[in-house]
Order: C-alpha cells, then structure tokens, then sequence
C-alpha cells in the first residue's frame, strides 16, 4: 500500500476511521486542540458533550448497546480527571471502550505545566490498559492496540494519551508517514478463548448428575454474544436461570426458566433457587458480593462449575470444582454439543422443579398497592412505562432505588435493552448512557430511568441531547431523596436521617428540563401516569423529562442486609410468615 | 518461624516485561491495589534489551500463589511468568554493608567474612565496608552475624532467581 506523509492528528483521525468508529464523544481543549481541526473533515461523528464524564458514559452506553467499542476524547488535565470515573465503571463492568485524551508537550512532561497531569498514571489501575503515545510515527499501531485490547479477552476500556507536540502541524515532531499496514507489538497479550474439552466434559457429567441446578448467568453472556446459546442450554437441559444486574436480559424473563435476578435485591426465588441449589453454573458471572452475600454462607451445598474467559476471575472469590477458562459462547456450545451427543442424564429434578414454583406462587416480586390519598408508587410507574413501550425498548438506569426497581419490575425479553452502572455504581450514569444507545439506535425507544439524586449528577447533558438531536426519554422517579442510603438509615440506622434529605421545591425538574429543551411534564397522581406516558411517547423531536413525584417511604424488598446470609433475605412485610 | 514455613510462605516469580517506561509502576501498583504483599523486589534489562526481569518474592499469605500469577498475567506488558518454587530456584543475593570494627576486632570479622565467601571493600580507622553474594538465608545469618559489632549502614538487592539445570552436573 502506498505511504502518505502527514501529522500526526490527521493520523489519529484516520486510524480511528479505520477502527470503523462512527460516532466519536468529547469536548475539546488546550492540548487535544490540533486533533480536533481533522474532525472536521471526517466522517466520525462527533457528539460535543457539556462535561468529559458525560462524554465517558456516552461512550458506555454505545458500548453496552452495539458491543462495538464506545469512543470519547477529551483534552489533558481536568478533562483527563473528570473521564476518571467512566473508565472506572468500564473498568468494572468489562465495557469495550477507548478514551484519547490530549497530554502537555512531551518536553514539558513532569514539569507541572498548564493542564497537566499523569493521566497515565492516574488511570493505570482502572484500564485494561494504557498508553502514553511519545511519536508521531506510533499512533496508528498504538490507536489498533488499543482497539484491539479494548475489545478482545475479557473486555475493557483502554486509554491512549496524546501529547501536543506529536499532533501539531505547526510543530515538526508531528511529522509522520502513514503506512497502510502496520503491525501490532503486543509480546505479552494472548487472550485465549478456546475452552478445554476434557473440562467440557467434566462439567457435563456434574449436570447430568445435580438435582437442584441453577444456570448462574453474569455480564459475560452478552459480552460474548451468547444469549441464543445459553438460550439453547437451557432449553435442552431444562435447568432454570438467573439473571444478575449485568445480565438482565441475556435470557427472557418471560421465558418460564427464567428466575430473574439474584442478589441483595434480587426476588425471594432467584435468591433461594442459588442458596438451596446442589450445582451453580456460572456462566461470565464473578461471584460478586452483591450477589453471594456473606461469602461463607453463600449456596453451601453447590457445587460450582465457573466459565470465564478471564482466568483470574476463576477461583478468585469461590473455589470451583469445575474451572473453564474460555469464551463463554464457545464454552456454552460446546456443553451443548456433549449434552446433546451424551445425553443430559436422568437425575430427578420433580422435587426441585415443585420447590422452585412453590416459592414463586408464595414470594412474587410484589409492592403494597395504592391507596387513595397516598403518594405514586415508583414501581407502579415502571409497570405502567414498561407497558406502553415497545418490547426492545433501550433502558438506562442510574443507581438507587429506581435502578433496582427497574431491574425488578421491567420485563427484559432481549438481550442489550438494559443497560446500568453494575460494579462501581455510577450515580448520574442513566442520561449520559442514555444517550450514547440512542446514537447507536435512533430508530428504537430509549428510557432513561433515573432518580432525583442521580439527575442532578449529569442532566446538563440533556442540553447535548436537544443540540445534537438526540430525542431520549428520560423517567425520573422523584422521591425528593437519596433514597436507598435513606432504606439504610430507616432500617439499619434506627430513622436517623443524615443528609439525604434532596429539597421537594427545587429543583423545579419540569422547568429545567424545558429550559435545556426538552419537554417537561410532572406528575403526581397515579391516574396521570399513562397520559404523560403517551404524550412523551408522542415526541420524537426532542428528549422528555417526566418528573414523577413519587412516594419518599417506599423501600426496596427484598432485601438480604449488607454482610447478612442470603438465607436472611427480607421479604416485604406482607409476605412474611409464610412457609419458606 | 521456622525455615520450612518461610520457604513455604514466600515464593519467587521471575517476570519477564517488556522493557518499557512505567512497567515497574504497574506491577508495583497491580501489587498494592490486590493488597498483595511483597517481600523483595529486584528489576533489571536481560539479554534482550526489549525485555526486563523483575525477580518478585511474593507472601502467599497475603493472596494465593495462583491469584497473584493471574493477575500479574493480566498485565499486558508482562510477557512470560514463571514460578520458582522453593528448591527449584537457584537464588542469589548481594549485601553491601559498613560495619564497625575496631583495630583488635577486625580479624574477627575477616575470619566471619571469609567463612562466608565475602570480601572487603574498603577499610577505614575504625570501620570497613563489606560485600557478600550468596543465597539469601546464608546473607541473612551474615547480617545477624554482624548486628552484634555493629551495623552502621546496609543495603541488600533483593534476590534474583533463575531455574535450577535440571541436567546438573554438580
């Protein structure tokens, strides 16, 4: 192919063209200035954001939505520091993501100069990986890399750090020749995602004989693109599912295999079916605390049989009697492959199967309903909105009450329609995330549903949203609370309320909305709820804002209690008492 | 502690990076970060300039073996891991130490010195600088040894390791 002599910004942009990136986020400044010239006559769209943390969790939410890797760049410095905390979250929920961010000259480097920091160093600990690029003529086998990384293995995002001078036509270190063809220079990254098949075998032979399994399925099944092969494993084998917060989704809820979601909110059969389980097939899911409880009363009588094609997660938490470390789709199918070819075994699972249905008769997931003259209840709105939306239907989440309830109370028949902040718990991920899946999708519906708290974090990206003509939705379960720290301190902390009471009076959410232009509506009456839903449905020039005014004492249920057994799980008071 | 459980406390890694600014820090810190102990650390190029090797001692008690090379493994600068169980490794390590040592106790410390196959760097009026390269426990008695004339001022590498020949002739 034929060389090309040009700067390095130009390079960059045209690497990334040639990553196939479509849509770029970011905000430019002092030392990403001479990438953004380029920009201009490129074909990556680029979505300007009002704060680099927005520009971080647009580029999530892409991710999450498509699998293909999310974009954001952002200038050095602050900017460097307010992306922290997405790559952080990417970090932690395996999210494919590459972040450019501008660095100070490469002379100036170490001298605390202007908008300098160590980016690199800052962010060593929460990327797959990152680099400081230090010439002109590495960014293009730099910029592959980082794809590469991001998106192969287990995923995550990477950062590559760009210094001034290297990108700057008017400074001649930024002189480059542009071969077609360069080669990676990776020694020490050989992420493996063959599965071995004697361990096929071996977990094979543990289903065929468990009486009381349970497919315990995490983030994993949709990072790999695995729903129709677990799909498949579970229909053949009839064992049920659960869905963690990172996998809602990867198998229908209406399926009737489908428990729904375990965990310390997750519902009483779910929960129960893991704890009372013989054998746990845990397939890309981790163990997470927020899932085993008390790790040593977590399900201990299951055996485990644990995919992931991260061989650390393998044995990190819980010591697995079967360990395979491979993609999981690979993994699942190939389980499938010898279950169908050898048979499923004929171990009795009546016993289990009535157990299982016997708690979901007695413990559904259920709230206590509206009284006349009470406040709306939240769960209520998410009932009502998942009903007059269309089945693939894109919903974000912040993290709270309503992220839980949303997890709980909205059906999720396809993979890649959920998408929340999972392991570091993002407040303020929902519009921003928002966002970045409606770039992807502009023809599907998608759902913010956020809290009042997390609003208040990112809704300055609702002005990005209308400017760039990005008509999200947004449903904001107002309770006037940081509500689930307010369930702690009702429950745990004897109704002493420290700080967590938000004002009921300001922000007036509806006017704000409107004045970043969106619609604005509210609500406050149970009998409002489905016309405001159509009328925001109505909308498809603009984002909406609905301020549901919702009951401040409503609390999560269940709920196993922080460093509690998941056998402690708390039902909500008018299920207690009966048989368990 | 007695030497059997220290030798099955503490175990070497010879990692093998890629010779690249800021490597050390991300082992360093991959080793703060997973609350994962270290007990001596030594870094330096190999043969081939693209690479170092950074000879670990790591506390099995702070984390499992099997963590720490799985997580160590996840960094992508880190090319090639290898165990060196205790017994499997030839170890060695160099002590440089000034010592106190009097005109009437000097051939005294000479006498030690030579039983332990250092040398004598330099000699002063009233002190002498002292070498030793040896296995670490044979440096660690030596240092012993020394505590009582008086240590004035020590440093030790940390250990470097490389596989026993397992066609060994000695």
């Amino acid at each position: 192919m034929a060389t090309e002599e040009m700067d390095g910004g130009r390079a960059l942009i045209r690497a990334l063209e040639e990553e196939g990136v479509d849509v770029m986020f970011g905000l430019p400044g002092g030392a990403i200035l001479p990438v953004y010239d380029p920009i201009i006559d490129s074909s990556i769209r680029h979505v300007l954001v009002r704060h680099e943390q927005g520009a971080g969790h647009m580029a999530e939410g892409y991710a999450h939505a498509t699998g293909r890797p999310g974009v954001a760049m952002v200038t050095s410095g602050p900017a460097a520091t307010n992306i922290v905390t997405p790559l952080c979250d990417a970090y932690l929920d395996s999210v494919p993501m590459v972040v450019v961010t501008g660095q100070v000259p490469y002379a100036a480097i170490g001298t605390d100069a202007f908008q300098e920091c160590d980016t690199t160093g800052i962010t060593q600990s929460i990327t797959k990986h990152n680099f400081l690029v230090t010439e002109a003529q590495d960014i293009p086998r730099t910029i592959k890399e980082a794809f590469h990384i991001a998106t192969t293995g287990r995923p995550g995002p990477v950062l590559v750090d760009i210094p001034k001078d290297i990108v700057d036509p008017a400074n001649p270190r930024s002189a480059m020749t542009w071969h077609g063809d360069v080669e990676m220079d990776l020694p020490g990254y050989h992420p493996q995602t063959a599965v071995d098949l004697a361990l096929i075998a071996a977990a094979a032979g543990l289903i065929r004989a468990a009486e009381r399994p349970v497919l315990y399925v995490g983030g994993g099944i949709l990072k790999a693109r695995a729903a129709d092969a677990l799909r498949a494993l579970a229909e053949l084998t009839g064992i049920s599912v659960v869905t963690t917060l990172m996998a809602r989704g990867a198998f229908p809820d209406s399926h009737e295999l489908c428990l729904g979601m375990p965990g310390m909110h997750g519902n009483y059969t779910a929960v129960t079916a893991m704890q009372e389980s013989d054998l746990l097939i845990t397939l890309g899911a981790r163990f997470d605390d927020r899932v085993t409880g008390k790790l040593d009363g977590f399900a201990p009588e299951a055996k485990i049989i644990h995919v992931d094609i991260d061989p650390a997660e393998l044995g990190k938490v819980r010591r697995p009697d079967v360990a395979i470390q491979g993609d999981v789709r690979v993994a699942i199918e190939a389980l499938v492959d010898e279950l169908s070819g050898n048979g499923t075994g004929d171990a009795d699972r009546s016993a289990w199967r009535s157990r299982i249905s016997g708690w979901q008769e007695r413990y559904p997931l259920a709230y206590e309903p509206w009284a006349p003259g009470e406040p709306l209840k939240p769960q209520y709105v998410i009932e009502r909105l998942r009903d007059a939306t269309p089945d693939d239907t894109i919903v974000t989440s912040g993290v709270g009450q309503h992220q839980m309830w949303a997890s709980q109370y909205w059906t999720f028949d396809h993979p890649y329609t959920w998408i929340n902040s999972g392991g570091l718990g993002t407040m303020g991920f929902s519009i921003p995330a928002a966002i970045g899946a409606k770039v992807a999708f502009p023809d599907r519906e998608v759902w913010a549903i956020d809290g009042d708290g997390c609003f208040q974090m990112t809704a300055q990206e609702l002005v990005t949203a209308t400017v760039e003509n990005i008509p999200i939705k947004v449903a904001l379960l107002n309770n006037s609370y940081l509500g689930m720290v307010r369930q702690w301190q009702e429950m745990f902390y004897d109704e002493r309320y420290s700080e967590v009471s938000l004002s009921s009076d300001v922000p007036d959410f509806k006017m704000w909305a409107e004045s970043m232009g969106c619609v604005g509506i509210r609500v406050d009456d149970p009998d409002e709820v489905d016309v405001a839903i159509a009328k925001a449905n109505e909308v498809d020039d603009r984002p909406v804002v609905i301020d549901f005014r919702v009951a401040a004492s409503e609390k999560v249920f269940p709920m196993v209690p922080s460093g509690a057994s998941n056998s402690e799980l708390m039902v909500p008071g008018f299920q207690e008492g009966q048989p368990r | 502690m007695n030497v059997h459980e220290a030798e099955h406390r503490y175990h070497t890694l010879v990692v093998t990076v890629e010779n690249k600014s800021g490597v050390l820090a991300r082992v360093a810190s991959l080793f703060a970060r997973r609350a994962f102990n270290i007990e001596s650390l030594a870094v330096a190029p190999t043969d081939d300039e693209d690479m170092s090797r950074i000879t670990v001692v790591v506390d099995l008690e702070s984390a499992p073996l099997d963590q720490i090379v799985k997580q160590l493994d996840k960094l992508v600068n880190v090319v090639e891991i290898r165990e060196l169980a205790p017994g499997q490794a030839v170890e060695r390590e160099l002590m440089l130490v000034t010592v106190t040592a009097e005109p009437d106790r000097r051939d005294e410390i000479v006498e030690h010195l030579d039983r332990a196959g250092g040398k004598v760097l330099s000699l002063g009026t009233d002190r002498m600088m002292l070498s030793l390269v040896g296995p670490p426990r044979r440096v660690d008695e030596f240092e012993d040894l020394l505590r009582e004339y008086g240590i004035i001022e020590l440093q030790r590498t940390g250990r470097v390791a490389l596989p026993v020949l397992d066609d060994a002739l000695d």
